[in-house]
């Protein structure tokens, strides 16, 4: 019963130069299923995209990295960039934040989809460059337009292109950072429209990565809620939007406008921790404003709180108990 | 939502406005001596904003609402039409005759990362508009007015903060800097350019909060642009719905939002994600793009994209005018129309 | 009032970034050796031709030796072929030379800066106007137009000074203007303007100070190209020969057949005096150009691969 994509503690530390190391990501762990939708939700500096890139292997040479990602069973990171780079647009692959900005601007687009085929032993030459014409349909655009380069294409096209791009050797797991954060209300529509179309016809899975909750909840069926570097919740939508058991999950919905809804919109008050130095009890305390004598000392671990729904809280778990011990790693079975 | 006041002028009166620029041509289009093409961004807007208002411009890319709001700042001098502050028409003046102005109208823009020399610390950043108006008269007193400026801006307490350097606050903070810096001019008109899509979403709230409150405490007219209906129905007293450099929808926010006339209106507000999951109701998506403010289609500028155009609206350009069904009702106390241009509503 | 912001003092601590112009060149010493060295070098001559006159053995004008007398015990570099020690030539030469090399790269940093911004700023008419200017200057070969001047103005030491300003302000000019360009729409520029700030104010506290680093870079770069170019023209005979400078002495040299005689401690140690402050400036200019583009940074996808740590245990605590 091994799921698409396991990743199993995973931290990664940064080492700027005259100055203290950044452990960016904290002990992330999650399951992805084959053609399932999942979100990564949190605000800048929670470590979402570290995590993303970390799973690509696409880390600064100033980066160390521990902990296990599972692809299909296959350990991808152990070996470093030589065990990841096979993978790499082959099984997972990426539409980068601002990706069509990231376009080469001297080069037609039919041909930088077709560039990481060759490599991949997909396709070459002339073979390669009619799949880019039909990836190119596939989103949503004229195969003819392959022959053009991307300063004639509008945002929103350029969007879709760099999810082509990512299509091309037809991975099994696409990660989202941010795709439509510039583009317009509607066509952000179109494309999270796109993307579900995509996910569905081609069983593939997608991770979104995204500050906007709204977003993720029209999107997709699970998600995972981070902050500073950790997982704070995870579980269905459904749970986390009208059962959340993390304080961080219930306020940021809290500080999310909706457009009909009634209630007052509230901020968070002070800011996230810094990464650079060790922070005992819950990360989320000075912040959370329903907070316990234990959470100054303890250091929550993701507790159940219902099936595939976690916390790491300790005021969650069934029935509302408190848990008894934050560190055991044993009471946490991920996914099922 | 507030009342309107009936005043007699109106804080900010927008007429008619044209905006343009030109359109760059080429060595072979210049020499051919070609005709010179212009832009329309904003092409005959109308709106009036009163002191204690909030006022929400909405639209997508290429509407107009960032040159409408340049041009009622005084940075582009626009082609026609007029703006009136507090019933003068400032639309024509020259630099020098829009300083005095500029005590009235103040903006806040978009990023908070780029708002703020580097170089300054808070307190110079605070204290230059004092220094160029002349408002102060030492520095001990000068410097009593940035400690009020963000403490009012929700920097508190103040005296920390003074000597920060951009880089050591956070955006939210960087924000409400550059809001502490419009106040100190005591401005009646704030413009805000997207004043929190750059910041964390549990950061929003209170800077919104904060404007919000200068619209009533300190009796100021706010004019918001946002692309970003949620928080538009959620803090603004009026919203404007732009499309290609005009006004096609405007109400009062709650009308606006549950009660659509235009057929774009009622499409950006299907297409809203909305927080709840089980909330599935089904979004109604325009294919293609908002097209180039070069080339405006005939008749209504929406009909291309629009799910229900007929004939009419190929052929005819709708004026913006108050909605069937929405005109004042004899003895209810005066209210903002709810106007819309569609040759349907 | 619904939450508002309430940041306590603790949470948000400095962060060690270059934000203040002594962090930023402490850092770029640590960081680059060669910044450090070239400013070793540009220190040591600066120095040594401070107190010259106090150290100087002999003197720098009258004979003290034979004519190109090796290098002995007495004359540690020999003497040239008036009976002059080398070595307090040397230094006495270095004097005039580096205040020509740094009199002259003030005058083009002073012309060459105003224009930059002036041009940079405004934009429009002035720009194109300013910018055709320049394109002529630059243009026109250095060592020609030098000539022309030198044979116009006649050989004096002012001249020269002025001569080489003229050559190098346009290189200055371009530079800058490109850096005003793109300062001058950052957001904060116009919100300045939109506060009713004059452009005489937002030049002199916003754009200016913006080019402090640069200009430092390009002065100092400057610095290099002027001495150099001090020595072509003393070479060339259009400089004042009564005068010692670093470019007269190997002037002399070369006139009076310092060569055939085998005298080479009369021309190499001037020339590797010149080179040596050359290169310390280029070093210490490129440094900080370098450290001023943030292109140059290192890149997510590099050569280098990231790093596998293995975790002793599990959980955070276990690293």
């Amino acid at each position: 019963m091994s799921s698409l994509l396991e990743v199993r503690d995973l931290h990664v530390w940064f080492e700027p130069p005259h100055a203290a190391p950044v452990h960016a990501v904290q002990g992330v762990s999650f399951e992805l299923e084959a053609g399932e939708r999942f979100g990564l939700v949190g605000e800048s500096g929670c470590g979402k995209t570290t995590t993303i890139l970390a799973l690509m292997g696409l880390l600064p040479p100033n980066a160390s990295l521990a902990g296990e990602v599972r692809l299909d069973g296959t350990s991808i990171l152990a070996g470093g960039e030589d065990s990841v780079r096979p993978h790499r647009w082959k099984d997972i692959a990426m539409v980068f934040q601002g990706a069509m900005n990231a376009l080469n601007p001297v080069k037609k687009v039919g041909w930088q989809i077709a560039e990481p085929m060759a490599f991949h032993g997909v396709a070459e030459g002339k073979a390669a460059l009619k799949r880019a014409g039909e990836l190119l349909e596939l989103v949503g655009i004229p195969a003819r337009s392959a022959q053009r380069y991307p300063h004639e294409f509008s945002g929103g096209m350029r969007q879709r292109a760099s999810i082509a791009m990512a299509l091309a050797c037809a991975p099994k797991i696409l990660l989202a950072d941010e795709p439509t954060t510039a583009l317009d209300v509607m066509v952000q529509a179109q494309i999270l429209e796109l993307l579900t179309r995509l996910s569905g016809e081609l069983g593939l899975a997608v991770i979104l990565v995204t500050h906007d909750l709204p977003v993720v909840a029209q999107m997709c069926s699970r998600a995972a809620v981070m902050y500073a570097g950790e997982i704070a919740e995870t579980g269905p939508m459904d749970a986390l939007y009208h059962a959340p058991a993390h304080p961080y999950t219930r306020l940021l919905f809290a500080a999310t406008p909706d457009l009909y809804g009634a209630d007052a919109v509230a901020s968070i008050p002070g800011s996230p921790p810094r990464l650079d130095r060790d922070i005992t009890g819950c990360p989320f305390r000075p912040r959370c404003d329903v907070p316990i004598e234990r959470c100054a000392r303890d250091h929550p671990a993701l507790l159940q709180v219902e099936t595939a729904h976690l916390a790491a809280c300790l005021r969650a778990g069934k029935r509302g108990g408190l848990r008894a011990e934050p560190g055991a790693d044993e009471a946490v079975r991920l996914g099922q | 939502m507030t009342e309107t006041r009936v005043s007699k002028t109106p804080l900010l009166e927008v007429a008619d406005l044209v905006t343009r620029y030109p359109v760059r041509r080429g060595l072979m289009q210049a020499t051919a001596r070609a005709p010179r093409r212009w832009v329309h961004a904003v092409d005959g807007v109308s709106f009036s904003l009163d002191r204690g208002e909030m006022m929400a411009l909405v639209g997508e890319s290429g509407c107009g609402k960032t040159s409408t709001v340049q041009t009622i700042l005084g940075m582009v001098r626009p082609a026609g039409g007029s703006v009136r502050l507090n019933g003068t028409d400032i639309a024509g003046l020259r630099d020098r005759q829009l300083r005095p102005v500029r005590r009235t109208v103040q903006m806040i823009y978009q990023d908070p990362y780029e708002s703020l020399d580097p170089r300054f610390r808070v307190r110079q950043t605070v204290e230059e508009p004092m220094l160029v108006h002349g408002i102060g008269s030492s520095r001990k007193h000068r410097e009593q007015l940035i400690v009020t400026a963000l403490e009012q801006a929700g920097l508190r307490p103040a005296e920390v903060y003074l000597d920060r350097y951009p880089h050591e606050l956070s955006g939210g903070q960087r924000q409400r800097v550059a809001i502490a810096t419009a106040l100190v001019l005591g401005p009646q008109l704030l413009l805000a350019d997207e004043p929190v899509s750059m910041l964390d979403v549990s950061v929003r709230a209170g800077v919104l909060s904060l404007l919000d409150n200068l619209r009533t405490t300190a009796d100021m007219g706010i004019l918001m642009i946002t692309h970003d209906l949620s928080t538009a129905a959620h803090f603004a007293d009026k919203i404007a719905v732009m499309y290609l450099g005009r006004i096609v929808e405007q109400g009062t926010a709650s009308e606006v939002v549950r009660d659509p006339q235009h057929p774009y209106t009622k499409a950006l507000l299907s297409v809203v994600p909305k927080r709840d999951p089980r909330d599935r109701s089904v979004p109604q998506i325009l294919t293609g793009e908002t097209p180039d403010p070069v080339d405006v289609p005939s008749g209504c500028r929406f009909h291309p994209r629009c799910p229900v155009a007929v004939d009419r609206c190929r052929a005819e350009d709708p004026v913006l005018r108050v909605a069937p069904g929405k005109e004042r009702t004899p003895g209810h106390p005066a209210r903002p129309v709810h106007l819309a241009a569609c040759h349907l509503a | 009032m619904s939450a508002l912001m309430h940041e306590p003092a603790t949470g948000m601590e400095p962060v060690t970034r270059s934000g203040r112009r002594g962090g930023f060149f402490w850092t770029l010493l640590k960081d680059r050796k060669t910044a450090a060295v070239g400013l070793g070098i540009i220190v040591f001559f600066v120095l040594l031709s401070v107190i010259a006159p106090y150290i100087s053995p002999y003197s720098a004008t009258a004979q003290s030796c034979a004519v190109f007398a090796p290098p002995s015990v007495h004359h540690w570099l020999g003497c040239d072929d008036g009976g002059v020690d080398m070595l307090s030539e040397l230094m006495q030469g270095g004097r005039i030379s580096l205040v020509v090399g740094f009199a002259a790269t003030l005058v083009a940093m002073i012309i060459g800066g105003g224009v930059g911004i002036v041009s940079g700023y405004f934009g429009g008419w002035v720009d194109i106007t300013l910018m055709r200017i320049t394109d002529y200057l630059l243009v026109i070969p250095d060592l020609v137009f030098a000539m022309v001047i030198a044979d116009i103005w006649g050989p004096s030491l002012f001249h020269v000074i002025m001569v080489i300003a003229i050559l190098e302000w346009t290189g200055t000019a371009r530079v800058i203007r490109a850096q005003v360009m793109s300062v001058k729409e950052r957001v904060y520029i116009k919100r300045t303007r939109a506060l009713g700030a004059s452009h005489a104010r937002i030049i002199a506290r916003h754009v200016l100070p913006q080019m402090g680093p640069l200009l430092i870079a390009n002065t100092v770069l400057t610095v290099a190209i002027a001495i150099y170019l001090e020595t072509a023209l003393a070479f060339l005979n259009l400089e004042d020969p009564t005068v010692t400078t670093w470019g007269t002495i190997l002037e002399h040299a070369f006139e009076r057949t310092a060569v055939s005689s085998g005298a080479w401690w009369a021309i190499v140690p001037d020339g590797i005096c010149i080179a040596l402050v050359c290169v310390g400036c280029f070093w210490l200019g490129q440094a900080i150009e370098d450290a001023l583009n943030p292109r140059l940074k290192i890149a997510h996808l590099s050569l280098t691969r990231w790093k596998i740590r293995t975790l002793a245990g599990r959980g955070t605590d276990a690293i």
